[in-house]
């Protein structure tokens, strides 16, 4: 018998919405409702609402919950206030990614929420437990009660604090949370994003979450799918697990090592991470912008004007709102300099292209 | 359900073909730009090139996918629909008015290995 589709809290809205379906990490999910162009835009220019419930929460707590997840994370912990939260990743000791997540430190000591990709769930819970020997913790995996959506946009905040009836939220920075009661729950509500833009993701039980997206498709918010979420985030600058980290790509060739403190005293992968700074990497990450509208896609060749392949394109789109095809691309290191002159094998032909900066789009966070 | 024209042959890889004499107009089907989401390019031949049946002139690029177009009879071009240029998104608007290339065909034979609109239906679906 096949594995069936798993669907979130809100698949029937979706398809009463005549949104595009598609598999992803074992659910059956929104790609697109009205067109990929007109959602990101909708997200850059007033607001949007994106249905990430698939995506996992991972409950630590116990007495050694702070040095458990300070083992497992790269980033740094310990000088987190409750109500704060870190990106960072979870790695192999030989320094690959086993996933990248959120760290949320809780109110009450030694609690912790991880939010960790959909795709990875059962791998991250799984290695979480097998890295636990030792420590005394409680793993607690409630992925399936929450429900998740996030609201991205200049209005978001409008809609959030307004709407949706949490004022408080309006005072949240960047990368920080509140805790919240409705209809007997826990409600949280953080200011984090996968676009780019100022917005907020929140977490609550299924019921509250179907409430919230009806109450923000009547405030006139875009539902928006994954076409335009991997769009959006691309543009700004951040990797997918998957496509820029993944088991072969350490945070070091992905050029994301701010978020790995190698002066913390442990964690898995340290070393190797330590090593790779200090002898260098094979290939590293970088962004490429093509002169031409050809569009870079993952796996594309990269190639030196010889034809010698040199690297790959991991993620590559014609820019919504940059308006030029621009790429992700592992290449070798020697090729990963500002400026370097590459080129891009679009089907029969290549197509020059010069390294640059991969934040393409300048972001707009509330910080 | 996407819409099928009437009128007009079809390829099994879901282009059309309108016969004007011995000039086949060749565009894609509104099942095509549907499946493909907003087109963002439409990467053609140029007037005088040659094109193979079977074979692909060119593609078409959406934001999140590129397809191939593949040519439905050989010939040569004799006109290609620059305004596809800068608007690419006319297919999605009208896939049976926005037509790609005409080509003048070296074998008008071939028109009798594609589809009509009854049988292509069975494959836009």
């Amino acid at each position: 018998m096949d594995n069936l589709l798993k669907t979130t809290c809100l698949h029937d809205l979706h398809v009463e919405l005549h949104a595009k379906m598609s598999p992803f990490a074992g659910y059956d999910m929104p790609i697109q409702y009205s067109g990929i162009i007109d959602e990101h835009n909708a997200v850059r220019h007033a607001a949007g609402v994106f249905d990430v419930s698939h995506m996992g929460e991972i409950f630590i707590s116990g007495p050694d919950a702070e040095s458990f997840v300070n083992h497992i994370f790269t980033n740094d912990v310990r000088p987190m206030k409750p109500g704060e939260i870190l990106y960072g990743m979870m790695l192999y000791s030989d320094g690959g990614t086993v996933d990248d997540l959120l760290v949320y430190r809780e109110t009450e000591p030694q609690h912790f929420l991880l939010v960790v990709n959909a795709a990875n769930i059962d791998k991250d819970y799984t290695w979480m437990l097998e890295q636990a020997d030792g420590f005394n913790v409680k793993i607690d995996n409630q992925s399936d009660a929450w429900g998740q959506i996030a609201v991205q946009g200049p209005e978001a905040e409008k809609a959030v604090c307004g709407r949706l009836g949490f004022p408080e939220a309006a005072a949240l920075t960047f990368y920080t949370f509140l805790d919240a009661t409705r209809d007997d729950s826990r409600v949280i509500v953080s200011r984090t994003g996968y676009t780019g833009e100022d917005g907020f993701e929140i977490y609550a039980k299924p019921e509250l979450i179907r409430q919230y997206w009806q109450e923000l498709m009547a405030a006139g918010v875009k539902p928006c799918g994954l076409g335009c979420r991997d769009t959006l985030r691309f543009e700004a600058g951040m990797p997918l697990y998957g496509d820029e980290l993944t088991a072969d790509i350490s945070p070091v060739m992905a050029g994301l090592s701010m978020f790995c403190k190698l002066d913390k005293p442990e964690f898995i992968g340290k070393d190797a991470l330590v090593a790779q700074k200090e002898n260098g990497v094979a290939r590293k990450l970088v962004g490429i912008e093509l002169a031409d509208k050809a569009v870079p896609r993952h796996g594309y060749p990269v190639e030196l004007e010889d034809g010698t392949e040199v690297g790959v394109v991991t993620t590559g789109y014609h820019s919504i709102s940059l308006e030029k095809s621009i790429c992700f691309a592992l290449v070798d290191s020697a090729y990963a300099a500002l400026g370097t002159q590459l080129r891009v094998r679009v089907r029969k032909n290549t197509f020059p292209g010069t390294v640059v900066k991969k934040r393409f789009y300048q972001t707009n966070y509330k910080k | 359900m996407s819409k099928i024209a009437e009128g007009l042959l079809y390829s099994e890889s879901h282009e059309w073909v309108k016969v004007d004499g011995n000039v086949a107009i060749i565009g894609v089907s509104d099942f095509a730009q549907s499946e493909m989401g907003d087109i963002t390019y439409v990467e053609m031949p140029d007037v005088d090139d040659e094109v193979t049946a079977g074979e692909d002139f060119g593609a078409l690029e959406s934001v999140k996918t590129s397809s191939e177009l593949i040519a439905p009879v050989s010939g040569k071009v004799v006109a290609r629909n620059d305004a596809l240029e800068d608007q690419p998104e006319l297919i999605n608007e009208d896939a049976y008015e926005a037509w790609i290339i005409k080509v003048e065909m070296s074998d008008p034979a071939e028109l009798d290995a594609l589809l009509n609109a009854s049988a292509y239906a069975n494959v836009a679906e």
